[in-house]
């Protein structure tokens, strides 16, 4: 059966306009191996290949470096060090000065690049990174937030966010607790690694083809490290092999390593990574220690809580300032806090500096609360589902955020009845604790929990998008803008919104690669914003144009702009309809203009980060998921044995995209919080650098009973592309659930009323360590 | 066209990894993978390095392979340590199978031999000659005409960034055709050699369960 909408051919709709179900546009390029990626491209005659050359300490100081047996290995043309870069020696996303290309007299961590071999190819170059005499002194390496926490080494100042008086609420409250949680990293492990393709251009110019999800950025990284003007740099984007944050700021440092040797050559030069390299060098997800301490009621409802948020950023700033705010912004999930107090620590250690991955420090901050909620459910012996439902945001008091924000599209309480009703959350919690009683090793749990996601940069700056349109004589539109394809599907849903507002066939609109010389000082696509911030910019752009054409219409039929509307592939001018292509070649020939562009920021938000307080966002996105587990209590093994998820995409855009953005993200979180662990060694190596160590969800490991939905009937409340909702992100923390139903699982062991002590990803290694703490705790107590 | 035949890099390679306590399968396996050309075409660009010019021929052991790609042969001299997945990508200018993670742990490089899936990057070319290899450009017959399983991709949005996908479908074409396809479970276990990092898992056993109904009508 094909899931996509039917054809229709009825003058009365386009094909492929807002709201229906289409494949990618893509797909059948993706299906035959015909779809593009940067590595795929016809490489210009010439072209040279990089690697870099990377630190073998945490922590060190470069006593001597001697590339000389680099620099003479068969193929090397050239071998980059700090001292060939003419601009600054910086790819910091945020200007902090504190991510150099190549590390001059300290290395900050193992993987950190000291210099790059450009070579004949590939292989050669790799192999000539070997040849590398380096003398360290190796310097103390802190490598844990706890190292960091008690040097009190950070890459940015404490933030504190605050409402009410939380200590004295705790401290008044019936009752009260203290906890800590620890929660893992995740490596992206976008199929498609880092890989930048770097041309040289006339007057020491460069294009960059980079698989990035920031094109702009690159730009200005590459002409800050080439000490040119930014219009001396082009980067272009068609689309990544799976971005996922993680080429969002790690892409800069390759295409400037091409980019610095293209322009030094004159000759173009690719720098795609090894994956190790690419799993060894690049950031990660951030790991977090959470610390918390509330108050409460009988019936679990919070009256006060503080959290103290401690992120492992590695050795340089990156984005973490953002995404450790973020952590903070989702601290609250979709409870409401009388009183509240969040701190948050951003950790400078000697690992890899860490950046954004889907969700951007908000999957941690939801993690710590539920880790509370269950913590007070277990402790009250309630079930947990009734103290999130107690805790809940409601109306006005209990409506107000922790940064002073009102929640005015609260939807969760009605989200959770349909999906606790439709999954029967009730009933399979009894014969869950039933069936427990009667299995001594095989133990099973059930979990739902919420998602409420906060939509929009919370930078308010970065809400801001751009795009190009054309139409061309023959009515055939060229659509730009400033967003990323990475698979998520952002390209068709633009062009769907483009084809909807000329109410042309989508077919007759050419999505094209992104390029900052086409749309300029873009945002990266992130923060799920893709499609809300495009889509609106491209709409611009075609309403533009579709205004110039009905004023020339007007004119030309001598009928007013209300007697023209714009109808599937055609327009009526009066009483007569003509071609939507002829009504162009007219325009052409009366001279109008048919390119625009569109441009877009978002409304009503503002955030004043000296007092933690505003606007952020312009609306929240909704979901919940039920799951269901059982775990092995001999060997610590789990399996997912159902999930239920209701998720809130507004009215969508496209189904099929946005429900594989579901399932997808909550795979991707599933395998985050279950069985992907980035482990360290003493000496600050990564030693699960590749998929064999690192255990990423695969086919077998989805869950057997899989129930997804989107929530019908249920526009956004706010002004957004056709009443859609973002996507990209929320679903990613629907995967808490899985999470805490094995934690669910394991306190069946002492009848629910002890938390286990079960740090993120619930590995078999850590859930038997759970069950065995567990274990003792009760054997102390009796 | 894809790599210039320009200069070769040559190494001992093997010899050079070990020295540097850094040898391992990988290097072994792999080795420079990369200086394969027509000795007729060599120079063509103009651009090259004479020194490793001059190390081409006594250093690099080489051989002339015959391979049998999607129904043509191709008569190439290669380095004996290139991988097939290199011979296809760089070689040839069949880019459709990917390189993931040339660990063989991400199966993005899955093509055929003989009708068996196998993983392009663990496959040294030479091992390959005169068997019968298809890549995803060879899947769909020479009208353009796809392979159910393709078309099950496309209708079942069995993808996301695409990546991944050549080898999926390559999985799932042998999945179906040697009757592997019999239950989901089945299917998942088949396929959980492909890595799909999107997570499009519930519809790739959706396309793959639709095909194997196509494929056998």
């Amino acid at each position: 059966m094909n899931l996509h909408s039917a054809a229709t051919a009825e003058p009365t709709t386009i094909r492929g306009g807002v709201h229906n179900t289409l494949a990618h546009d893509s797909a059948a390029k993706h299906a035959t191996g015909a779809a593009i990626y940067v590595d795929d491209i016809p490489e210009p005659a010439g072209t040279l290949h990089a690697a870099p050359g990377l630190s073998a300490r945490a922590r060190a100081r470069i006593k001597n470096i001697d590339l000389s047996n680099v620099r003479a290995a068969p193929g090397v043309v050239l071998v980059l060090t700090a001292a060939d870069i003419p601009g600054t020696n910086d790819v910091s996303p945020i200007g902090a000065g504190d991510d150099p290309l190549f590390a001059t007299e300290e290395v900050e961590f193992h993987g950190q690049v000291l210099f790059a071999v450009i070579a004949e190819s590939h292989e050669a170059a790799r192999r000539a990174t070997r040849l590398a005499k380096i003398e360290y002194e190796e310097l103390p390496a802190l490598l844990t937030v706890d190292d960091a926490l008690r040097t009190q080494s950070f890459v940015l100042p404490e933030h504190v966010m605050k409402r009410g008086d939380p200590v004295s609420a705790i401290t008044h409250a019936p009752h009260r607790m203290k906890g800590q949680f620890r929660l893992g990293g995740q490596e992206h492990f976008y199929l498609e690694g880092q890989a930048s393709l770097a041309v040289p251009m006339e007057d020491g110019d460069v294009l960059v083809h980079c698989s990035t999800q920031h094109p702009s950025e690159v730009q200005h990284n590459v002409a800050h490290v080439l000490g040119r003007p930014n219009n001396a740099v082009t980067v272009e984007c068609r689309r990544m092999g799976g971005g996922f944050g993680g080429k969002e700021t790690q892409g800069s440092q390759w295409a400037a390593i091409a980019a610095l040797a293209a322009v030094k050559l004159k000759r173009p030069v690719k720098c795609r990574l090894d994956r190790d390299d690419d799993m060894i060098a690049t950031g990660k997800r951030h790991d977090f220690r959470i610390d918390y301490e509330v108050g409460y009621d009988d019936q679990g409802r919070i009256l006060g809580i503080s959290f103290d948020h401690a992120a492992r950023c590695g050795y340089s700033a990156d984005l973490s300032g953002a995404i450790a705010d973020r952590a903070m912004f989702h601290a609250d999930n979709g409870y409401f806090f009388e009183a509240v107090q969040i701190r948050s620590r951003r950790c400078k250690t000697n690992t890899v500096s860490n950046t954004a991955f889907r969700g951007f420090g908000g999957p941690q901050g939801m993690l710590g609360i539920e880790e509370v909620m269950d913590a007070i459910a277990r402790e009250r012996g309630l079930d947990p589902l009734d103290v999130r439902r107690i805790n809940l945001y409601g109306d006005a008091p209990r409506n107000v955020t922790p940064y002073h924000m009102q929640v005015e599209d609260n939807i969760l309480p009605e989200l959770i009845t349909q999906i606790e009703e439709s999954s029967a959350y009730r009933r399979r919690r009894q014969e869950i604790t039933q069936w427990n009683r009667q299995n001594a090793y095989l133990k099973k749990g059930i979990a739902l929990t919420p998602v409420k996601f906060g939509i929009s940069f919370t930078t308010t700056h970065l809400n801001q998008a751009g795009a190009l349109v054309h139409v061309y004589t023959d009515g055939s539109v060229h659509l730009n803008h400033g967003g990323t394809e990475m698979g998520q599907g952002l390209f068709i849903k633009v062009a769907q919104v483009v084809a909807e507002e000329f109410q042309i066939d989508l077919d007759q609109v050419k999505i094209t690669p992104t390029n900052t010389g086409k749309v300029p000082n873009t945002s990266a696509t992130a923060a799920s914003s893709g499609s809300d911030m495009n889509g609106m910019a491209a709409q611009a752009a075609a309403r533009k144009i579709k205004q110039r054409l009905t004023e020339f219409a007007a004119e030309k039929y001598k009928v007013t702009a209300e007697d023209i509307a714009f109808l599937p592939n055609r327009v009526r001018i009066g009483n007569q309809e003509v071609p939507f292509r002829d009504l162009v070649k007219q325009a052409y020939m009366g001279r109008v203009s048919l390119s625009a562009t569109g441009y877009y920021r978002t409304p009503k938000i503002h955030y004043d980060r000296e007092t933690a307080s505003g606007r952020p966002f312009l609306y929240f996105a909704y979901g919940a998921a039920v799951s269901e587990v059982m775990i092995d209590t001999l060997t610590g093994e789990h399996t997912l044995l159902r999930v239920d998820i209701l998720h809130d995409a507004g009215k969508s855009l496209n189904p099929a995209i946005d429900l594989g953005q579901v399932e997808g993200g909550f795979i991707q979180g599933m395998g985050w919080l279950t069985s992907e662990e980035l482990w360290f060694d003493e000496q600050g190596r990564l030693r699960t650098h590749a998929p064999s160590t690192y255990k990423i969800p695969t086919c077998s490991d989805r869950p057997a009973d899989f129930r997804m939905q989107l929530l019908e009937n249920n526009p956004n409340r706010e002004e957004t592309i056709h009443r859609s909702k973002a996507v990209g992100e929320p679903p990613l923390m629907l995967a808490i659930s899985a999470f805490r139903a094995i934690s669910d699982a394991i306190a069946s062991i002492a009848n629910y009323r002890i938390l286990p002590r079960l740090d993120a990803p619930a590995t078999p290694e850590r859930v038997l360590f759970a069950i065995e703490e567990l274990q003792a705790r009760m054997e102390a107590a009796e | 066209m894809k790599r210039p035949p320009t200069s070769q890099p040559t190494t001992s390679s093997g010899a050079t990894a070990r020295e540097d306590g850094v040898f391992n399968r990988r290097h072994f396996l792999v080795g420079t993978a990369t200086s394969a050309v027509l000795p007729l075409s060599f120079g063509t660009t103009g651009v090259r390095e004479a020194v490793t010019d001059a190390a081409l021929p006594t250093q690099v052991p080489s051989s002339s392979v015959a391979l049998l790609v999607n129904g043509r042969t191709h008569r190439l001299i290669l380095d004996n340590r290139t991988t097939l997945l290199d011979a296809l990508r760089e070689h040839l200018a069949l880019t459709g199978t990917k390189k993931g993670c040339d660990h063989g742990q991400c199966g993005a490089c899955t093509v055929h031999l003989d009708g068996e899936p196998i993983l392009s990057c663990l496959t040294l070319v030479a091992s390959v000659e005169g068997r019968a290899v298809t890549t995803i450009e060879g899947l769909a017959q020479a009208d353009g005409a796809l392979h159910p399983v393709q078309q099950a991709f496309i209708d079942h949005d069995a993808f996301q960034c695409g990546y991944c996908t050549p080898g999926q479908i390559m999985s799932a074409v042998a999945c179906v055709e040697g009757d592997r396809a019999g239950s989901d479970a089945e299917i998942r276990e088949y396929m959980s050699g492909n890595l799909c990092r999107c997570a499009a898992y519930p519809n790739i056993v959706a396309a793959i369960r639709a095909a194997k109904t196509e494929v056998r009508s």
